[in-house]
């Protein structure tokens, strides 16, 4: 029996224990939220305003608005709202979050601090450039630290996130191929392990999406590879690290095959982190790189986004990157915001890119340092590495290692259980810990991708290394109906997502009118 | 290094249990000359809180915050108060530090939170169904037309002069990199311009914005209509979300395909991003939309749920297949966005909508009265141009010198010579609900002078 502080038994003799159905469907911390507009009382309002005088209006042939349809709520019912749905999310500063290729590191609050300074977050973006030097001082300076780290000459800090640098650089690659009169090069190579948005950023393109296989390796197959190049191929888009957590060994290989044949060489940064600070993209033969600010630098997920895609260029595609830039003369800093000068191509978004990301990325490698960077990125791979021997004998690893920053397994080991990756994963989260990435990359069967990042101390990965080695126990014992009812802790077990695809209900409609469906 | 938790023992250990000596063995693959000897060159090495702090606030005092002056700066971004609530529940940590919500089973409060914005989009813009976000209101512009490409079989755009530039400039290279063809008029500061006639067979859309770059506020029902005959899609491009508290709606109006910038509910200005862009469409065009969709379904217990849905329209199911390359959405944008809008209601929100235009009238009205400023709009919501005896741009430069954020020279929108140009002496104004009395004195007091 335990005790309490004053002696008294906290659980007396005899008492039910089991979990009950509980009048409220609240279960403790966990407390049912219903949607805002199922708290609406028409009048409420969570915010003061003045009133308006009555003046007429300039709205021309344009009615003002009887009725938006808005719920009114308080203030108090609305942070309780909010904080209520806040604690139904598993977060980076709950837990470990293994998402291989997602790259879930902790987000310092020192980023969140600096990126609210007035002078960065309550600039305008069009301001006249005199009142923002500070401003584009900041720019030029995240420009210059991502062209050090990658040793590449050009930049561009324009993309909203990784596949927006993604889209930026192939328009690059696009805008010198024209310029050198070889429109008709319109074959992207793009490896089967790529990340979905590489082949759907080609193809938006215009470019044709030829694959190339895997070798047993893990890698790309060179002679496959050069085998598929000629006169019609534009280039190749490679991810390295790759997203099986492989380093492509024969990268500088590819790159001078790809050039010898008159194509570019576009890098997917995402796995960026796995190497920054001790790899320099520019002696790999890169033509163009994305980095994801939100990987490498911490910037934070937000629940999806907002991203940040910065694009490294090399000397051949630096004449052809989207305005707008940044550019230092005696005068000070100015924004090229203008197309059409020279090559240059663009825009691809409104003003001038995602400035609230850039101060938390200089925040992050002006914290880190070189030294820090060293590190982060060497315990990193430590980390995925340590993870991969530690699950050796239990999972089964899909390559042979080392592994960079993660590591990736297959589904052989769960053969003949009847237990599956995604039932391996439900049951993870009972355990406490958000799952890997499953089914990607699609070169290996039941994928588990692991990416424990280097914000992990030792005793967490233990920890996790200990639940999924127990949980592969369970599975190769047979206890199917164990995996297929995880999980059973969350604030919701698993969801219909077919039924939520056959009739999807997207919108809240008052209980009145017939929910509202797509065809 | 304060984020880094393993200890050099710690690390001693775990070599030992992969079986090598070091983490350099670790990059092995990494061919040895693209591996660096030691650290960055150049770059300092790690820096406490402080440090960095000192580094970080030099450079924002260098700037002008629009807050600490008098400022009456807008076209796509726009100055109002956000209550302190907003900030304060975003950086909840389950919110700021979460990914994209693919295990449902624990990101119910990212899911719901979208399910609410997707609904209260919907609802602003008086549309059927809407989506969990884009980057911003000029990515959204750009991506209708390539829906509407898509939903008609027909390839060529046309964008009204009213359009903000950067919308019309983000549509065009997609134009040229993609292959459609984007017609823009040019720069339309007193409307008037016939879109009508342009509508051909080849027609997939007309883009307008309500209300325009130069504050005209218009009702599009008619052209919507003609959009209809002539088998073109209507796409609306709203740069103010406030003023959907005022104005007839897009959906109203008949608009197939709403495309807007939601910045100035519960986002800070931040020199331009992170932003959210909003996309709404008629229901029947839901499995052509670009983006991530969150819909409601049960769960196992048969409880109310949400999850991602649709996402057989997307590029990691999809790849070269996919509507759009779109893998983030603006998540925590779009939860402030949701949480500004729920605080403000029904009541707040069409309140705070009309407070912006009695300001702007009020601004209106008083420049007016300045010597050589001739308003040119009839109709406006909370922002509107004027005309002044010299080029816009000086004057704005020289108020700036006096601690006065004067608005937006034409001249930087529309640069010389490109679309229309020939703009130089018109000056775009904006009010909010943060213009005060004072402020509009500095203003007129000062143009008087410079004038």
């Amino acid at each position: 029996m335990t005790m309490n502080s004053q002696g008294r038994p906290s659980t007396p003799a005899g008492a039910d224990t089991a979990i009950p159905e509980t009048v409220t469907g609240n279960r403790g911390l966990q407390i049912e939220e219903a949607l805002i507009f199922e708290q609406d009382s028409p009048g409420r309002c969570g915010v003061d305003l003045p009133e308006v005088p009555a003046t007429p209006m300039r709205l021309g042939a344009v009615k003002p608005r009887a009725r938006v349809g808005l719920p009114g709520l308080s203030e108090p019912q609305v942070v309780r709202h909010y904080t209520r749905l806040s604690q139904k999310n598993y977060s980076i500063d709950t837990g470990l979050y293994p998402l291989g290729s997602c790259t879930m590191k902790h987000n310092p609050r020192l980023n969140e601090k600096m990126a609210r300074l007035p002078g960065f977050a309550d600039v305008h973006p069009l301001q006249p450039e005199s009142t923002v030097q500070g401003a584009l001082e900041l720019m030029d300076a995240l420009a210059h630290w991502l062209k050090t780290l990658t040793g590449m000459p050009a930049v561009t800090l324009a993309p909203a996130a990784g596949a927006h640098g993604e889209m930026a650089g192939m328009m690059a690659i696009r805008a010198a191929l024209d310029h050198r009169g070889e429109a008709g090069r319109t074959r992207v190579l793009v490896p089967e392990s790529a990340h979905g948005t590489n082949p759907a950023t080609a193809a938006a393109l215009g470019f044709s999406v030829d694959p190339i296989p895997a070798g047993p390796d893990g890698r790309v197959d060179l002679a496959a590879m050069t085998a598929k190049l000629g006169p019609d191929v534009a280039g190749i888009m490679l991810t390295n690290p790759n997203t099986c957590g492989l380093f492509e060994r024969d990268i500088r290989a590819i790159a001078d095959a790809v050039h010898g044949a008159g194509g570019y060489f576009y890098c997917d940064g995402a796995n960026f982190n796995a190497i920054v600070g001790r790899v320099k993209p520019a002696d790999l033969g890169i033509d163009a790189m994305h980095i994801n600010l939100h990987k490498t630098f911490s910037t934070p997920h937000g629940g999806g986004g907002p991203g940040s895609g910065p694009v490294v260029f090399s000397e051949a595609l630096a004449p052809f990157v989207p305005v707008p830039y940044v550019v230092h003369d005696s005068n000070g800093f100015r924004l090229v915001e203008g197309n059409g000068q020279g090559t240059a191509f663009g825009r691809m978004k409104a003003f001038h890119g995602q400035m609230g990301m850039f101060v938390r990325a200089l925040a992050y490698i002006l914290s880190h340092g070189a030294d820090g960077l060293w590190q982060a990125s060497g315990d990193a791979v430590l980390n995925a590495n340590y993870v991969m021997a530690r699950l050796q004998d239990t999972l089964t690893a899909s390559f042979e290692g080392p592994c960079m920053h993660e590591c990736l397994f297959d589904d052989r080991f769960l053969k003949g259980t009847g237990v599956t990756t995604l039932d391996i994963a439900k049951a993870l989260i009972d355990e406490g810990f958000h799952p890997m990435t499953m089914y990607f990359p699609l070169v290996v069967h039941g994928a588990l991708l692991i990416e424990p990042t280097e914000t992990e101390s030792k005793a967490g990965l233990d920890q996790f290394v200990l639940a999924l080695k127990s949980l592969a126990v369970r599975a190769k014992e047979g206890d199917v109906a164990y995996f297929q009812g995880a999980p059973r802790l969350t604030p919701r077990r698993r969801l219909d997502e077919t039924a939520a695809a056959r009739k999807p209900v997207l919108r809240w409609t008052p209980a009145a009118e017939p929910a509202l469906a797509a065809e | 290094m304060r984020y880094l938790p393993l200890t050099e023992a710690d690390r001693h250990q775990m070599l030992a249990s992969i079986g090598v000596s070091s983490v350099d063995e670790l990059f092995r693959d990494v061919p040895q000359a693209a591996r660096r000897s030691g650290p960055v060159e150049g770059l300092p090495n790690f820096a406490g809180e402080l440090e960095v702090e000192r580094q970080l606030s030099a450079m924002a005092a260098k700037n002008v915050a629009v807050g600490s002056v008098p400022s009456f700066v807008g076209c796509g971004a726009y100055k109002h108060h956000v209550p302190a609530t907003v900030d304060y529940m975003v950086q909840r940590g389950e919110f700021l530090t979460a990914y994209t919500p693919y295990q449902p089973e624990i990101s119910q409060g990212t899911l719901q939170v979208l399910f609410e914005f997707q609904t209260q989009v919907a609802l602003l813009t008086g549309m059927d169904v809407a989506n969990a976000s884009m980057y911003d209101g000029a990515t959204s512009c750009a991506e209708a037309v390539m829906m509407a490409n898509r939903l008609t079989r027909r390839k060529k755009a046309i964008l009204s002069g009213g359009l903000h530039p950067h919308y019309r400039d983000t549509t065009t290279t997609d134009a040229r990199f993609i292959g459609f063809e984007a017609v823009a008029m040019p720069a339309a500061p007193r409307g008037g311009e016939d879109l009508v006639s342009l509508i051909d067979a080849d027609t997939s859309c007309v883009v307008v914005q309500n209300p325009d770059v130069f504050g005209h506020v218009r009702d599009y029902t008619d052209l919507a209509q003609m959009c209809q005959t002539k088998g073109a899609l209507l796409i609306v491009v709203v740069t103010e979300a406030v003023s959907l508290g005022l104005l007839t709606p897009p959906g109203e109006m008949g608009a197939d395909i709403v495309a807007a910038e939601g910045q100035s509910l519960g986002n800070a200005l931040n020199f331009g991003g992170p932003y959210v862009g909003l996309f709404a469409v008629k229901e029947k065009y839901v499995r052509q939309m670009p983006g991530r969709l969150c819909g409601q379904t049960v769960d196992a217990d048969g409880r109310r749920g949400f999850v991602l849905t649709l996402s057989t329209r997307e590029q990691h199911i999809r790849r070269e297949k996919a509507t759009s390359n779109i893998c983030t959405n603006a998540g925590l944008c779009a939860l402030a966005f949701s949480i500004h809008l729920s605080l403000l209601g029904e009541e707040g929100f069409t309140k705070l909508a009309r407070i912006n235009h009695v300001k702007a009238v009020q601004l209106a009205d008083r420049l007016s009265g300045v010597k050589g400023v001739e308003v040119v709009n009839e109709t406006f919501f909370n922002e509107f141009t004027v005309t002044l005896p010299r080029a816009a741009a000086g004057v704005v430069e020289e108020l700036a010198k006096r601690r006065i954020l004067a608005g937006v020279p034409a001249s930087r929108l529309f640069p010389n010579g490109k679309n229309g140009g020939q703009l130089e002496d018109h000056l775009i104004l904006a009010a909010t609900e943060t213009t005060t009395e004072s402020d509009m004195d500095a203003l007129v007091k000062a143009l008087s002078e410079v004038l």
